[in-house]
């Protein structure tokens, strides 16, 4: 009885947390009239109108473009984090050197770091540096390991793996970097494909910054375009507007899907004390 | 024995060269920019001209003279107040349901972690708007239920906008719950079986055990949810753009509007310090708090 009473719960709340993405799909096939007023689920006359003038885009630019465009820098941007996250983890887990515990209180500090203290002055560095309207603003602090969630993630998923292995690979030759590559990173590839889908989440769903760095539109990516069309689309197209976000939602889904494991017990490994 | 000192220089600072790319990245992007917003803030920094120092003026006028600080500041909190708990207190009951050694447990994990993928998204935030719009969905809903219902303006009411958007941040309530979920996992059995035999009941080891278990992670995921929501901005921005009579300019908003679309960045410097500093205040203020709460094991 008991379990019964908790797989119903578990349902109605299952039911609440998707049935907005749900009605977001059904709709994205309704003509505009039908969407509001009937509370239908399923489309009465499944019209896919929606999608190919939203694919159409501003005319110069279709929604493809702000697809790829957002793969340009999102792809990027995951990777080398990724790449950066794991040497500097691999750093503070493995070695004893000078200064490591004000160095490890520095980056833990870094993590409560509130982000809008560094827009600005941030915003007028990389305007000086030419890097406006361009992604660098993205890349190139991946390549030096600036978002310390990831640092940390890193760290906690090394301490997992026993030292022994190091010590085995030191013994049969292996220098630090040998012994990273070729006896540790096969072992971290889960953590590391976790840094890279969160990553790629992030950055795809990431709106202040591509709103401050990024002005002309044919370098747009989905999420200026998506509020551009949102602005421009006369209170008639709203399904055009609806099936956009479904489109640019759907690479993310399939992120999670392919990799919810990963992705959650990525994040779980936040709660660890270190 | 030039060799020999090599091999003992080489030992000692193998861990620091990994940590080359994040000093050189921390130095750069992270404390580059706290200490220069920090000089900003006491100077009339527009971008467009030079600028000059102008001492305390800033933040005077954010105290004295700027009346859409005062109703950000109120907004703010009151964007907090209503989204840090219920987030908080959902996904750790959520999180103690989903502990259970039931069939098919983990796909209800995998469905309600599912909105907090798309986190500040555009596409999720005018999903949201479509939602709570007058001619919306939540309106349609309630008209089928009840007859003769007038539908109701949830966005551009003052009393409701604020809520809106917060309950946003509520559905997405998933990293904390897989926080939470890993933190259970890890209180060993022992425990509870020691509390059966002596005879406790269910909300007595909940109490007892299983929350002073979790207290260290509860903090952690308190204090890193407060400072995210204290800086949120999309929602605000595409939902309702601050508005009913800015019942939601949230001071992500506020810093937007002045240092980005007016270019008074010296100013929005200062207002961003101001923000750090109530960051910084809540943060101790939670710390202390909870200091006879939290459980350590070692």
């Amino acid at each position: 009885m008991k379990k019964i009473l908790s797989y119903a719960f578990l349902c109605l709340v299952a039911l609440i947390m998707i049935y907005p993405l749900i009605w977001l799909v059904f709709s994205s096939f309704k003509p505009n009239s039908e969407i509001f007023g009937s509370i239908r689920l399923l489309p009465q006359k499944w019209q896919t109108d929606s999608y190919t003038l939203g694919w159409r885009g501003t005319g110069q630019n279709s929604f493809g473009r702000f697809l790829l465009n957002t793969l340009e820098l999102v792809v990027p941007t995951a990777a080398f984090t990724t790449i950066s996250s794991c040497l500097v983890g691999y750093g503070f887990a493995r070695f004893t050197f000078p200064l490591k515990k004000l160095l490890m209180i520095l980056m833990i500090s870094t993590l409560m770091l509130p982000n809008t203290v560094l827009v600005i002055p941030r915003f007028i560095l990389f305007n000086r540096l030419g890097w406006n309207d361009t992604y660098y603003p993205f890349i190139i602090p991946a390549m030096f390991a600036c978002t310390p969630f990831f640092i940390y993630m890193m760290i906690q998923f090394f301490r997992g793996i026993p030292r022994d292995l190091d010590d085995a690979a030191k013994i049969d030759g292996c220098n630090s970097f040998k012994t990273l590559i070729y006896v540790l990173l096969p072992i971290l590839k889960p953590a590391m494909f976790s840094a890279f889908l969160f990553q790629f989440i992030w950055t795809w769903n990431d709106f202040f910054n591509v709103l401050i760095y990024i002005s002309s539109v044919s370098k747009y990516p989905v999420s200026l375009a998506l509020r551009m069309s949102l602005d421009s689309a006369s209170a008639v197209n709203w399904s055009t507007v609806l099936a956009m976000s479904l489109v640019s939602m759907i690479p993310c889904i399939l992120v999670y899907m392919l990799g919810q494991k990963y992705l959650i017990d990525g994040m779980a490994t936040q709660g660890i004390k270190g | 024995m030039q060799n020999n000192n090599w091999k003992k220089w080489k030992r000692k600072y193998t861990g620091m060269f990994y940590l080359t790319p994040w000093i050189i990245g921390f130095l750069a992007f992270q404390l580059y920019p706290l200490v220069m917003s920090f000089l900003y803030s006491f100077t009339d920094f527009t971008m467009l001209n030079d600028y000059k120092f102008v001492g305390l003026q800033n933040y005077i006028k954010i105290f004295t003279n700027d009346r859409l600080f005062l109703k950000s500041m109120k907004a703010t909190f009151m964007y907090v107040a209503i989204a840090l708990p219920l987030k908080m207190i959902i996904s750790l009951f959520i999180a103690g349901l989903l502990n259970q050694k039931l069939k098919g447990i983990s796909i209800f994990k995998v469905v309600y972690y599912l909105p907090s993928i798309f986190g500040g998204s555009v596409a999720i935030t005018i999903l949201w708007r479509f939602i709570f719009m007058k001619t919306g969905l939540l309106n349609t809903l309630i008209g089928a239920l009840f007859s003769g219902y007038k539908a109701f303006d949830w966005i551009g009411s003052p009393k409701t906008s604020l809520p809106v958007i917060s309950l946003l941040q509520v559905w997405q309530f998933g990293s904390s719950m897989v926080l939470f979920l890993a933190g259970l996992k890890q209180v060993p059995d022992s425990l509870y079986e020691a509390a059966d035999i002596d005879g406790a009941n269910a909300v007595q080891k909940y109490f007892r055990i299983t929350l002073p278990m979790l207290s260290p992670i509860i903090l952690f995921n308190l204090v890193m949810q407060m400072i995210q929501l204290f800086q949120d901005f999309t929602a605000a921005f595409v939902i309702t753009g601050g508005g009913a009579l800015k019942e939601t300019y949230l001071y992500g908003l506020m810093l937007y509007e002045n240092g980005f679309r007016y270019f008074k960045m010296g100013y929005a410097s200062a207002q961003s310090w101001v923000l750090f500093v109530i960051i910084i205040l809540f943060t101790f203020a939670i710390f202390r708090l909870s200091d006879g709460l939290v459980h350590y094991e070692d």
